[in-house]
């Protein structure tokens, strides 16, 4: 698996981002909350502008915007200042605060600064609540930041008592649109479900007559609160460490039962879900969702032989690559490199679990890899397309290969929130997308131009 | 860009017979003169205050945009991942060869490196990627983390410069060291150390750098090419389209162009002081600005060789090339200015300087503005804008996103100009935008320039999509 793996001092185009990136996204799935840096005013606005790029949604992230004093003194009054100002003019439910790789390397420990600041404004009823999480960059990716975010949210504000018929869904980093894919189908299997975090509407919001300081939706605060109390935890995320495992923890805390499953994407990982949603539930598939699969089953025969063998370059955060490679493999293409920023430790055994029965070969698999490495490879890969986020769409030009945009970022197209990978419905888009661009590119390389595939 | 500067060139255009710039004369001579209702007192400058959602980037981000540009240098950000991914290829500079600076280099510190310190794996670094690309010099900027671990990136560039053979400049741009403006401070410091050091004997007297102007969408190529029918040779772009070549040798130019002042009128001085190379501001944005830099500049020539009839000629030509652009530009322009006549405009970008020129633009085209405000402005550029705007007109250094829409909704702004940050919350309250910064793909300096201009505005603000969105 590591033959071929190129191995340079330099970093060349990343195929990752920063874990504060990470945190900050997954607390702007949380009612009422907003994200707050302590660090340098620089890394706050970078991130921003990144994620804007993706989502086109206005992504307020504070800062604590220390300067050259405040890193050699600590950051602490800074932090405090900050958290006083956003209070006041967001009015927000929470503040989610992570650190950047400034106040980790200076060591400012902010579960301190915090007590501190709740004591002093003990009395101040305006007061939001508080969760931090420690994300310095130079260990981890903004997949690291964006569990770890999570597990810090569950860990700081779950709490036990009575049961309830609840269930919690973690499905980690995924878009707009497959949040809300995946409560329409909690919906429908009549689970009670509290889904952390929840992007679907806070960062795919309609046109506004009132600027909202806050946007709307988000994870409501008291059913994070009532997780501990939960019937079992369904958390998406084959290469989660259990360090950084929210649904971990809930058991661990409150012995609520964790389900981990790979993200569902593609027939096999959907089918795993929708037959865990089953037990959970006790009730039958609805109708809705067998048409959906039976209507996909059919897509993937009128489609097959477009896309019989074709070899394709799978990118991106680990759980996705994984998922997609599991796609890839269900659906006859053969992905030939599968690459991330993270490392993990664990893709290589996570993807030989999700096409092992499928493929003849085990494809290249890297982890720790950048762009610089990933065309390297490509090269004597030979690839027929490149399944992956926007900065690999250099890649594809030279080559002369489609790029199917999925995860994030995308940048270079419209409506990445609203791209749905999840499900049998996912699958059908990613399918119908793939087979038209392998359509697209015979016929774009054919002198004759049919119009009649 | 004084006032009687401004009155003299719509003199011109009188003279040229222009009707519709007449009309806009006129227009703002009432204007000029109006002072906004209070004093002006602004405080400019300062630190962000902690807690704000600042619009503001570091001293990094700073140095990146104004060096980034020059295509045949490698630019080494040494620092952990995020400071160079989120910089990776995200601004409009083009570059008519080498594309060395479309790459996002990184050192990738890790914790280990935090711990022991990132001077090795710096050098190993810099040695593989020079090797590798075969840049012709290379600059390593230092990023917040690396002010802290205390590397020596001053060693470290040294002993790879002589290992190497070619300049290793270290570039001072820890994050957290002062906002954007200290960061041009620093980029110019790293491009005072490559000039000097070239060839100078082929330069004509009649010759200028361009300063502070970044090639988005291919704009420099349009200048050079004013330049260049004027009878004047350009020696070094700084830095849009640059070269590293063309740099070392900018001291042997007779004429320092600087437009965008905030970014790089520190090197122009430290040129000046060093070599004796006067310096001009300009700004070429809109019809009036452009035509004042290139009469300004073939003005600088008369004066500085009065007796070389080469000079003249220059004027001569100069005339010849404003009327043709002008005469080519204004029929065009007329369909844009009937539809936006009265619709009323925001603007808030990272220079006072291109918020000048925006003011101007938007005049041309008979559009009111109705909020300016920039990032880094000073107090004199705020008296200046004070001076060009409307009463009543709201100004603004370092403003948010709740400052922001609570001022687009109270004016019923029609159209926002800003960056990528802006764009959602226009976008969000349902108001046109047009992206005026360094990740625009839109060329809108130079004559054509203005035409691109009224059409990026037009396009949104003539939109019918507006009908559906919510309203009072
Ligand atoms: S310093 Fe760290 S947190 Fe800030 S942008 Fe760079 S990598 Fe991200
Ligand atoms: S770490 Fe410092 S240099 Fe890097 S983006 Fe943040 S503020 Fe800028």
């Amino acid at each position: 698996m590591t033959k071929n793996r190129p191995n340079y001092v330099s970093t060349t185009n990343a195929c990752k981002l920063c874990k504060p990136l990470g945190a900050c996204l997954a607390f702007k799935g949380i009612e009422g909350t907003v994200p707050f840096l302590h660090g340098s005013q620089g890394c706050a606005t970078y991130m921003r502008r990144y994620i804007i790029s993706h989502y086109n949604e206005p992504v307020d992230i504070a800062s604590s915007s220390l300067s050259e004093k405040h890193a050699v003194y600590g950051g602490g009054p800074n932090l405090k200042t900050g958290l006083t100002n956003v209070t006041e003019k967001y009015r927000p439910r929470m503040i989610g605060i992570a650190t950047t790789c400034l106040t980790e390397t200076i060591g400012d420990d902010v579960s301190m600064y915090l007590d501190q600041y709740q004591k002093e404004n003990r009395k101040n009823k305006e007061m939001p609540d508080f969760v931090n999480v420690s994300t310095p960059s130079y260990s981890g990716t903004h997949m690291e930041g964006f569990h770890e975010a999570v597990y810090q949210v569950v860990s700081q504000r779950a709490a036990g008592g009575s049961a309830t018929r609840t269930i919690n869904l973690l499905p980690g980093f995924v878009s707009s649109a497959d949040y809300r894919w995946l409560m329409e189908v909690m919906a429908d299997f009549g689970l009670d479900c509290t889904m952390l975090p929840d992007l679907s509407a806070t960062m795919d919001g309609p046109a506004l007559l009132e600027y909202e300081k806050v946007p709307t939706g988000g994870t409501p605060l008291a059913a994070i609160k009532a997780m501990g109390r939960s019937r079992a935890t369904i958390e998406f995320g084959r290469t989660v460490a259990d360090h950084e495992s929210a649904g971990a923890v809930l058991a661990e805390k409150f012995e609520v039962g964790n389900y981990r499953l790979g993200l569902p994407i593609g027939i096999e990982e959907t089918d795993r879900f929708f037959n865990l949603l089953c037990e959970l539930s006790g009730r039958d598939i609805p109708e809705k969702y067998e048409g959906e699969r039976g209507r996909l089953v059919d897509a993937y025969v009128d489609g097959h032989k477009y896309i019989f063998g074709k070899k394709a370059i799978v990118y991106g955060e680990e759980d996705l690559v994984v998922g997609i490679s599991a796609f890839l493999a269900e659906i006859g293409i053969f992905p030939v490199l599968c690459a991330s920023g993270g490392t993990s430790g664990r893709l290589g055994k996570s993807i030989v679990e999700v096409t092992g029965d499928i493929l003849a070969t085990q494809p290249e698999i890297h982890e720790g890899m950048d762009f610089f490495d990933i065309a390297e490879m490509a090269e004597a890969l030979e690839p027929d397309l490149i399944v992956g986020h926007s900065k690999g769409y250099p890649l594809a030009r030279k080559m002369n290969i489609p790029l199917i945009r999925v995860g994030f970022p995308i940048h270079d197209r419209v409506g990445g929130q609203r791209v749905l990978h999840l499900g049998y419905n996912g699958a059908q888009q990613l399918f119908d997308t793939i087979t038209n661009a392998v359509i697209a590119q015979k016929q774009a390389d054919s002198s004759v131009g049919y119009s009649y595939m | 860009m004084d006032i009687e500067l401004l009155r003299n060139n719509f003199r011109k255009f009188d003279k040229l017979g222009l009707d519709m710039e007449t009309t806009a004369l006129k227009d703002r001579e009432d204007q000029i003169h109006i002072k906004g209702e209070t004093p002006l007192n602004i405080v400019c400058n300062k630190d962000s205050l902690a807690g704000a959602v600042s619009q503001r980037a570091c001293v990094f981000c700073g140095s990146r945009v104004v060096l980034y540009p020059i295509a045949d240098a490698l630019h080494l950000v040494h620092g952990p991942i995020g400071c160079a991914v989120y910089t990776w290829d995200i601004r409009g500079a083009l570059s008519s060869g080498a594309e060395l600076h479309r790459l996002s280099f990184s050192t990738d510190l890790q914790e280990i490196d935090v711990i022991f310190g990132g001077e090795k794996k710096l050098r190993k670094a810099l040695i593989e990627l020079i090797d590798r690309h075969g840049p012709k010099a290379a600059f390593v900027y230092s990023t917040c983390i690396v002010g802290i671990i205390g590397d020596d990136l001053d060693a470290v560039c040294r002993t790879v410069e002589q290992e190497k053979g070619i300049p290793v400049i270290p570039v001072k741009s820890e994050g957290f060291k002062g906002n954007k403006r200290a960061g041009y401070q620093a980029a110019c410091d790293a491009m005072a150390r490559l000039i000097g050091t070239g060839d100078t004997s082929d330069i004509s007297r009649f010759s200028l750098n361009i300063l502070g102007d970044f090639n988005l969408a291919g704009e420099i190529w349009m200048i050079r090419d004013y330049y260049e029918r004027m009878g004047i040779q350009v020696v070094a772009n700084i830095t849009g389209d640059g070269r590293v070549d063309d740099i070392r040798r900018a001291h042997g130019a007779s004429l320092n162009v600087v437009q965008c002042s905030g970014s790089t009128m520190h090197l122009a001085n430290m040129i000046e002081e060093r070599y004796g190379v006067p310096s001009m501001r300009v700004s070429y944005f809109g019809i009036e600005d452009m035509s004042e830099a290139l009469y300004d500049i073939a003005r600088f020539f008369r004066k500085q060789f009065p007796d070389d009839p080469e000079a003249g000629a220059i004027m001569e030509r100069t005339r010849e090339l404003v009327r043709e652009e002008v005469q080519a530009l204004v029929p065009q322009l007329k369909k844009y200015r009937k539809a936006l006549a009265g619709k009323k405009a925001a603007i808030y970008v990272g220079g006072s300087f291109k918020a000048f020129s925006l003011v101007k633009a938007f005049r041309l085209v008979d559009m009111r503005v109705v909020l300016v405000g920039s990032q880094t402005g000073t107090k004199e550029d705020y008296e200046e804008l004070e001076a060009i705007t409307d009463p009543g007109t709201i100004i603004v250094d370092d403003s948010n996103p709740l400052e922001l829409t609570s001022f687009l909704k109270e004016k019923s702004v029609d159209v926002f100009v800003g960056g990528v940050k802006e764009r959602p919350i226009a976008y969000k309250l349902g108001i046109g935008f047009c992206d005026h910064n360094h990740e625009r793909k839109e060329a809108l300096a130079g004559f054509a320039g203005m035409l691109n201009f009224a059409r990026e505005v037009y396009s949104s603000v003539m939109s019918p999509v507006w009908r559906f969105v919510p309203r009072k």
